[in-house]
């Protein structure tokens, strides 16, 4: 039983961290391979508030959301000013996470490569689920007020929307700093849940594995990528019997989604949408 | 001191430049970054090692061996990977998705049937040294750096004056005129990647002569990456005076400043130079057009 909670934990802990760059890069429309960083600024600030400083872990959570958000700005105000295309920014986001991976190797309060051991695990499935739904609750909220509908104006045009008066630079960069608080906030809950996070964690591997998400789960759906990334969860954990073998299996995935299902398994609609209309179109009845 | 880290600069900016130039062809026709490319490059390794041990080959069959292996590794990497994502004309970062899954899968598929051990090349070199003004070189990298120059200057040649390089280069700057023309654009991408498996191959033989065999070799690339923007994407001259300038500058940071904030610089470098100068020293204008 505590198998499957600890798999249920960590599938939330996961599932908050894909809602924000849902937000993103499902209705935003621009491509991260770096947003692993952000969990992991996330994760060293809480536990590095909660192992050294004793802070109260809630205030610690909400620190590392903040100093996630923070750090973002640092990598989206150039790039984003300077427009990339969108796959140049894809790298520069990866060039700043990986370089943020070896700083936090070579810093002393984060103990280097060698991690951080002993982290009190405070995360418990209410505190998850809480943060989900919350965090949910205001990413539909976000994506239904003006700020949402510029980010979504911005994904399907953003010659035409800057025409319309969006300001592209400003939304892209308040989008990328909501999910960036979400990373982090995610991060703070996987170093209270594990109690012992390294460097290591924090890869181009998990950051794919993110991205994949959405885009398995349909990009313009919050629904399709939670399904997604419990799915990416719960797969390597089923499969953990083949240990050598659940990473093969994880690569060969990534690549039969792309090449046999690419507009995701929801596509731009909602779980709850299915249920509504109760008829399901057939391009989408495919799985 | 100074010729001395010049000079294993250039050595090391050779391979880089060997690797950035496989990722800059693909690039350049495909207009995606293959981060399948360092697997590519594990694996090329890995059928050199093959030679080498089991056959007990020399030098230049290990080579051409590697050379053929990764080769043809790259084109059914393509086929079964990217062909149909291509010919659907998916947008590109749904090919660097499908790339990561290729390298996550290929090289945790060496993990679990070959194993995590480091294997190290018989020694081709030795340690001989070649003294040259003053200062001792290892006589690996002064023939690694020659065959890369050599190898790059090949293909430049092949790319600028042969018919297959003509096609090559019509597909780089217009694919659908350039099938209109009759060039068979499969066959085309088939030798783009062969091409580039190629020098993967010589790449991974190289590093794998002067550091070890292991399945996350691959994971020097990103520097390949960085070599490739700094020189400009799509770009061949660049490729080679980018896998240089990385290797040299990266070089003295760690010999006079240190070796710790190495990394950390060539990953400042790639984001600033993606953020100023996004078509790098050689590059085509890459602007998204509308």
């Amino acid at each position: 039983m505590d198998y499957i909670l600890s798999i249920v934990i960590l599938g939330g802990i996961n599932m908050v961290a894909v809602l924000g760059l849902s937000i993103f890069t499902g209705f935003t429309g621009l491509f991260s391979l770096g947003h692993a960083a952000f969990v992991a600024v996330g994760a060293y600030t809480s536990a590095i508030l909660t192992y050294y400083y004793y802070v109260n872990y809630y205030l610690a959570l909400a620190a590392g959301a903040v100093a996630a958000g923070a750090v973002s700005l640092i990598i989206g105000a150039p790039t984003l000013r300077a427009k990339l295309r969108s796959d140049y920014f894809a790298i520069a986001v990866l060039g700043f996470g990986e370089a943020l991976r070896v700083l936090l190797e070579n810093l002393e309060i984060t103990n280097g490569a060698r991690g951080l051991p002993g982290i009190d695990s405070f995360t418990t499935l209410p505190v998850v689920l809480t943060c989900l739904v919350g965090g949910v609750l205001v990413a539909r909220n976000f994506l239904r007020s003006r700020w949402g509908a510029a980010c979504i104006a911005i994904r399907e045009d953003h010659v035409a929307a800057e025409t319309a008066g969006v300001r592209l630079f400003r939304t892209r960069l308040l989008s990328l700093v909501v999910s960036a608080v979400y990373c982090g906030l995610s991060g703070g809950l996987l170093a209270h849940f594990l109690s012992f996070i390294q460097p290591q964690m924090f890869t181009l591997v998990q950051s794919t594995q993110l991205l994949a998400a959405v885009i398995a789960g349909g990009m313009g759906s919050l629904s399709g990528p939670l399904i997604a990334s419990f799915v990416f969860i719960a797969l390597p954990e089923a499969l953990r019997v083949a240990q050598m073998w659940r990473l093969v299996a994880y690569g060969l995935l990534l690549v039969l989604i792309m090449v046999f299902r690419p507009q995701g398994l929801l596509g731009y609609s909602e779980l709850s949408s299915l249920f509504r209309r109760g008829v399901v179109r057939e391009g989408e009845r495919r799985l | 001191m100074f010729l001395q880290t010049l000079i294993t600069g250039l050595s090391i900016g050779g391979i880089y430049s060997l690797m950035a130039v496989g990722y800059s062809l693909v690039f350049s026709v495909l207009n995606f970054s293959n981060f399948a490319h360092g697997a590519v490059i594990m694996l090329g390794a890995y059928v050199g090692l093959a030679l080498a041990t089991r056959f007990s080959l020399g030098l230049g069959l290990v080579l051409a061996g590697s050379v053929a292996g990764a080769g043809i590794i790259a084109v059914i990497n393509e086929r079964l990977a990217y062909s149909s994502l291509r010919r659907r004309k998916a947008p590109s970062l749904y090919l660097m998705i499908s790339a990561m899954g290729c390298s996550v899968f290929l090289e945790n598929m060496v993990y679990a049937t070959i194993g995590s051990r480091f294997y190290a090349f018989p020694e081709f070199f030795g340690r001989q040294v070649v003294n040259l003004w003053g200062s001792s070189l290892s006589l690996l990298d002064l023939s690694a750096f020659l065959f890369s120059i050599l190898a790059i200057w090949a293909l430049h040649l092949f790319i600028g004056r042969t018919k297959t390089g003509i096609a090559i280069r019509a597909g780089v700057s217009d694919m659908t005129m350039c099938s209109l023309m009759g060039v068979d654009l499969d066959r085309l991408i088939s030798v783009v990647f062969l091409l580039a498996g190629g020098f993967a191959g010589i790449a991974g033989v190289f590093l794998g002569i002067k550091y070890l065999v292991y399945p996350t070799m691959g994971w020097v690339t990103n520097k390949a990456y960085i070599a490739a923007v700094i020189g400009g994407l799509g770009s061949l001259p660049g490729a080679l005076a980018g896998g240089l300038i990385l290797g040299v500058v990266e070089t003295f940071v760690s010999t006079y400043v240190s070796s710790v904030m190495r990394d950390v610089f060539s990953f400042s470098l790639l984001i600033a130079f993606l953020v100023m100068r996004p078509d790098g020293l050689f590059g085509r204008s890459g602007e998204e057009k509308v």
